[in-house]
């Protein structure tokens, strides 16, 4: 019989080892499964992991790939922390996107000066607007989180649709569901680097989201603000005698998350489409739970773990030109990867042993 | 009229099966969000066994196998390995949306044929009633029969008894002597089971076609529809006939040209289930009367 016993200290090594097994075991099943499905195996790695950064303009392609996600799970780590289940992030990110683009499209006159960090705050209040209806519901009648926030995922799709058909619909567009182009000032740019030039599609809003990651990193480990969120998070009880509100920390949490996916909707717009479109997002939001998970709910391994995620997304599109696979196939490898990352989360905090059946039971909650 | 209702008691069969099998999970103490997942790996699978047989029986067969399999995929890490159940739920509803996507590809824009009506004689040709509730397919029948059975199984066998103590409170129930982990297993293979067969439901009835993602949510909804239950297996039926009536009044409403976005009524199922959730909440004592007090803790057995 399995026999598990929590361990006092956690040896660094396990911490950065677990990701990398996590990693391997994935791919590993992938391959597998992949095989099964009459794939050949090579093949599928070499188009999902090596083909889309062979070139380094790639590179700068994989930075743009992993903006919104590092963004939005930046943003994530939070409410994980805090014990609060936010999977609506594609939600509030498609809120970010509709909120500044409506910035975007009644003040296209306006110098890039003004445009842009207009468009930044309304992208955020739109994001936490669309964050508070789960969390203010939370926090008032108890209601769950978890099916709350998934459900005003499918409402904000429907919504933009119903834009970007209706109401915000380009009349020059020849009946495609497009709004107008941004004006210039709306746009992000992309970095003119020296001598190199530009690379790839990287643009400015991949530099923000790094920023923003570090600056996520300094609020969770060195503020007070941080220390709350862990504390109600591991130990809600002790928190409260500690006399934090858990009520501010949930809606803290979720104001983070719905701040931080609306601006990646923000960016990913204006940078990549310069116009509204039904499909904003593709699924970023969900990918961002899996980004948070592997960067083992750490803003910094947040910036790594977007990346290598990113990295099977492109996958995913190469795949689908080189060997007809459908998009969603990454979603093998995220849910795969998800439950690797979770059993590597087990493997670290207990000393998992083979011993003899039970006597005496004790259980331990989380 | 008759089509329009036959059609909301249509709609609310995958739900009732979907939710009927997540309550028994949850009431052994186990919160599956991968719901959505297994139904979606259901719907996938009875479609290809279809297509493949001939035989939407088969389908059938195949949608429950596979549902139970990808069930069985959550109790290795969540119960096998004690991985936390919101994530690995999550998990297991991306990795069912993948895979589904990727063994279903052959076969979108293919068409199967559903499954025949089964006449009851003699009741089908009671007037009025008749024909609504007498002259269904065989799931849709079953269905019933499976909520019946569960209300049964729940409360008045031993068996019954043995699950409600493990999701009541697991320890004592592992003082006992019961096989807590064996008694969870067996409770999210039934509830994969069921999702299974909801989500064959959807191309062997509903639209005779597989598309990636084709459950649109349903999954979610069958969630909210245990806590909407409030954990009791008989509300599930309203419930399920709620949500089937809100999802059709969209049809319902394109089909007489209401003015209003279509858009804005495919909205009604995902809103009516967050107002159903508030309005279930706000009464905490009866939303929380038969709620299973281990619900979504971790089982580990020490020593």
């Amino acid at each position: 019989m399995i026999s598990m016993t929590p361990r006092k200290h956690i040896p660094l090594s396990l911490t950065l080892l677990t990701p990398a097994v996590a990693i391997f075991l994935t791919l590993a099943v992938g391959v597998a499964i992949f095989g099964l499905l009459g794939f050949s195996p090579f093949d599928s790695l070499y188009t999902f992991f090596v083909a889309p950064i062979s070139r380094p303009d790639q590179i700068g392609d994989l930075f743009v790939k992993a903006c919104p996600l590092i963004i939005t799970a930046t943003g994530l780590v939070f409410c994980f922390r805090a014990n609060v289940w936010n999977i609506g992030a594609e939600g509030q990110l498609i809120f970010g996107a509709i909120f500044s683009g409506w910035v975007a499209l009644n003040f296209p006159d306006w110098p890039a000066m003004s445009l842009m960090p207009a468009m930044v705050l309304a992208s955020i209040i739109g994001g936490i607007c669309w964050a508070m209806i789960p969390a203010l519901l939370k926090v008032r009648f108890n209601t769950n989180e978890i099916l709350v926030s998934l459900m005003l995922t499918y409402v904000a799709a429907l919504f933009i649709d119903w834009l970007v058909r209706g109401p915000w619909r380009d009349p020059m567009s020849f009946g495609f569901p497009l709004t107008k182009m941004y004006s210039d000032a709306g746009l992000i740019q992309r970095i003119d680097l020296p001598i190199v030039g530009t690379l790839g599609q990287l643009h400015w809003g991949v530099i923000g989201a790094l920023l923003l990651a570090v600056a996520g990193g300094f609020v969770l480990s060195r503020t007070i603000l941080g220390f709350q969120i862990k504390v109600m998070g591991d130990a809600p009880r002790a928190g409260q005698f500690a006399g934090f509100e858990p009520h501010l920390v949930t809606i803290g949490v979720m104001a983070i998350a719905g701040g931080a996916a609306g601006l990646a909707g923000m960016i990913e717009v204006s940078a990549s489409m310069g116009q509204l479109q039904p499909n904003v997002s593709f699924g970023y939001g969900f990918t961002a739970i899996i980004v948070a998970f592997l960067a083992r709910l750490n803003p910094i391994g947040v910036i790594f773990a977007g990346l290598i995620v990113a990295l099977a997304e492109l996958g995913g599109d190469y795949a689908q030109i080189a060997l007809g696979m459908p998009k969603v196939v990454t979603g093998v490898f995220k849910g795969i990867l998800l439950f690797m990352l979770l059993a590597g989360e087990i493997f670290n905090r207990y000393h998992i042993t083979w011993r003899r059946p039970a006597v005496m039971p004790v259980s331990k909650g989380r | 009229m008759e089509a329009l209702i036959l059609t909301v008691l249509l709609t609310s069969v995958p739900l009732i099966f979907a939710a009927t099998g997540e309550l028994v999970a949850e009431r052994s103490g186990v919160l599956n969000l991968g719901v959505e997942g297994m139904m979606l790996m259901g719907a996938v699978s009875a479609f290809a066994a279809t297509s493949i047989f001939g035989n939407p029986y088969m389908g059938i067969l195949a949608g429950a196998l596979a549902g139970a399999m990808t069930a069985a995929v959550f109790s290795l890490f969540a119960l096998g390995l004690a991985t936390n159940q919101v994530a690995t739920g999550l998990a297991l509803t991306i990795f069912g949306s993948g895979l589904s996507g990727l063994v279903g590809a052959p076969y979108v824009g293919g068409t199967v044929d559903g499954l025949p009506n089964l006449a009851i004689p003699i009741l089908v040709d009671v007037p009025i009633i008749g024909n609504l509730l007498f002259n269904h397919d065989i799931m849709a029948y079953l269905s019933i029969g499976v909520l019946m059975l569960v209300a049964w199984f729940l409360n008045r066998t031993r068996a019954g008894l043995v699950l409600r103590a493990v999701g009541n409170s697991h320890d004592s129930a592992h003082a006992l002597g019961y096989r807590v982990l064996l008694v969870r297993f067996g409770a999210v293979s039934f509830g994969g089971l069921m999702a299974g067969l909801g989500g064959a439901y959807l191309p062997l009835m509903l639209t005779p076609h597989w598309s990636e993602g084709m459950t649109a949510g349903r999954g979610w909804i069958a969630l909210a529809l245990v806590v909407f239950a409030s954990w009791i297996p008989s509300r599930i039926l309203i419930g399920a006939l709620l949500f089937g009536g809100i999802t059709i009044m969209q049809l319902a409403g394109q089909a007489r040209g209401w003015t209003v976005p279509s858009q804005m009524l495919s909205m009604l199922p995902y809103i009516a289930t967050i107002i159903v959730l508030v309005l279930i909440a706000r009464n905490r004592d009866f939303a929380l009367a038969n709620s299973p007090a281990c619900l979504g803790r971790l089982f580990i057995s020490n020593k």
